[in-house]
């Protein structure tokens, strides 16, 4: 087995007692004390994430919209900058090749946020996409995947005490705004840390306020370690990839390699408005408009068990109609016990006919059924 | 540090054993409870089942995993802690106590004889 890479916080998370487990190639943290401990902390106060596997990917020059916008399904034109946006990358068939931020951070430049899994996938991806580009001359990615970390700060009280911990305007690239909580959601800014300039988008993987804070590898110790210090009063945990996991479960938020694969598109997993049918020219394009056109056969659909007290919910779960026998509906892609509600929830693609809410189903655990009931994303709503 | 008491017998697989006039009482471990930390689901086995020393019979599972827990010895099945499936967490604040798990009526005495002593469990679980 190839080792597997650390990121600067490495020695952070053992100082916090963190659990470590490879995850897409990664030695990162599944928690520090405890799964339901930290999705609550993100429910309620506030939750400090290391997210430096993530990869960080720059496009510029003045045909780089042009470009990207013939490989994401997104329209990058509705960004101005300091903008952000959720979009896919995809196969000519229109499956998926990873699902990405994409955020205008200059008049011609762009920086893409990707999936550690897919990094190596997405950069060899662009770079072949790029050279049948007739503008190619006129585009430069640059791979910042290493040189880059980021934390996500995430939770109601994150905006409380946020601008203490980056308390200055950066001249040049400028802020765009005067401090983190004037951003608004999916909008970036560059603020000053300390004098080096650091990228902080109000976006985030848990359903909360937050921030997602990308900054060279040699600031992003003392954010993480200003982030706890600053934090700590406002109930802030450092949190693992566990609770990230539960968190974005319950906000149907999917994860390549479970929701997203190179054999379903965006359009059956649902997420057809980050797909702009209309742009001219995309990778997928034609897959997705007959899909639309025409229907698909499966959707991707959430579900909560009717029962608590059953077994949690895992991956890779057979799902059935209630009642039925010979070849079960799918299976699970995720599935968890949901600390916010308390029973199981999970993820499953279904044909279309039994993907709808309020469609009952069973999910099938060590050989015994159990009911579930098929119902609108998101799962978990904030109290009023 | 892991708690483990003097007093108990072991399983490889990580169940302590209490032995008193030919009845188990069995559960699983402080290491291993910290090991699959937030426990959230506990399946017991039928009273009355008769099990083999090393059979699976319950399982316990935390938000990320789900682990067979094995019976250390063989017997009937005569008593389930019935409170648990309710209150999983338990597991993980009482290894030792109100987290047991089931009471095997012991068909063969020797079974106890070839577990783990708690001077071997600790030498096995800080190897």
């Amino acid at each position: 087995m190839a080792t597997l890479k650390r990121t600067p916080l490495y020695d952070a998370h053992v100082r916090h007692g963190a659990r470590l487990v490879e995850f897409g190639g990664w030695e990162m943290p599944i928690q520090y004390t405890g799964i339901l401990d930290e999705h609550q902390a993100v429910r309620t106060a506030a939750g400090l994430f290391d997210i430096s596997h993530m990869g960080e990917v720059f496009v510029s020059g003045p045909a780089a919209e042009e470009f990207l916008n013939g490989v994401l399904t997104n329209d990058l034109q509705k960004l101005v900058p300091g903008q952000g946006q959720y979009t896919l990358m995809c196969k000519e068939g229109g499956g998926v090749i990873d699902d990405l931020f994409a955020y205008c951070v200059g008049a011609v430049d762009f920086l893409l946020i990707i999936n550690a899994s897919r990094a190596e996938v997405d950069l060899a991806w662009l770079t072949a996409r790029l050279l049948e580009f007739p503008r190619c001359g006129e585009v430069q990615i640059t791979d910042a995947c290493d040189r880059m970390s980021a934390v996500a700060v995430q939770g109601p009280k994150v905006a409380a005490f946020i601008d203490r911990i980056f308390p200055g305007p950066f001249e040049d690239p400028a802020s765009l705004v005067a401090k983190p909580s004037d951003l608004k959601r999916n909008r970036l800014s560059v603020f000053s840390f300390g004098g080096t300039p650091v990228w902080f988008a109000r976006t985030g993987y848990t359903g909360e306020d937050g921030f997602e804070i990308v900054a060279p590898n040699a600031v992003v110790g003392a954010i993480w370690d200003r982030c706890i210090e600053v934090g700590r009063a406002y109930g802030l945990k450092p949190c693992g990839l566990g609770a990230r996991d539960t968190l974005r479960t319950e906000m149907c938020f999917p994860l390549y390699g479970h929701e997203l694969t190179e054999d379903l598109t965006p359009i059956e997993a649902g997420l057809d408005v980050f797909v702009a049918l209309y742009k001219p020219v995309f990778n997928g394009r034609e897959v997705m408009l007959a899909q639309k056109r025409d229907g698909v056969r499966r959707r991707l659909a959430a579900f909560r068990m009717k029962d608590k007290g059953v077994p949690p919910v895992r991956p890779h779960y057979a799902v059935w109609a209630q009642g039925g026998d010979g070849t079960s509906l799918g299976e699970t892609t995720s599935g968890t016990l949901s600390p916010s509600l308390g029973v199981g929830i999970g993820l499953a693609y279904l044909p279309v006919d039994f993907a709808e809410p309020g469609m009952e189903v069973s999910i099938e655990i060590r050989g015994r059924r159990y009911p579930a009931e098929v119902l609108k994303k998101p799962l978990y709503k904030k109290p009023a | 540090m892991s708690n483990v008491p003097a007093d108990l017998r072991y399983a490889k697989s990580h169940e302590w054993v209490c032995v008193a006039d030919g009845l188990a009482t069995v559960g699983i471990t402080d290491h291993a409870q910290h090991e699959l930390t937030d426990v959230v689901f506990v399946e017991l086995p039928a009273v009355g089942r008769k099990v083999r020393a090393g059979e699976t019979c319950a399982v316990v599972e935390s938000v990320k995993t789900a682990s067979d827990i094995y019976s250390p010895v063989g017997g009937e099945v005569v008593a389930v802690n019935d409170g648990l499936p309710m209150n999983p967490a338990l597991v993980n604040t009482a290894p030792f106590g109100e987290g047991w798990f089931f009471k095997v009526k012991l068909s063969s005495p020797a079974d106890v004889d070839a577990l783990l002593s708690a001077d071997d469990y600790r030498a096995q679980i800080e190897g």
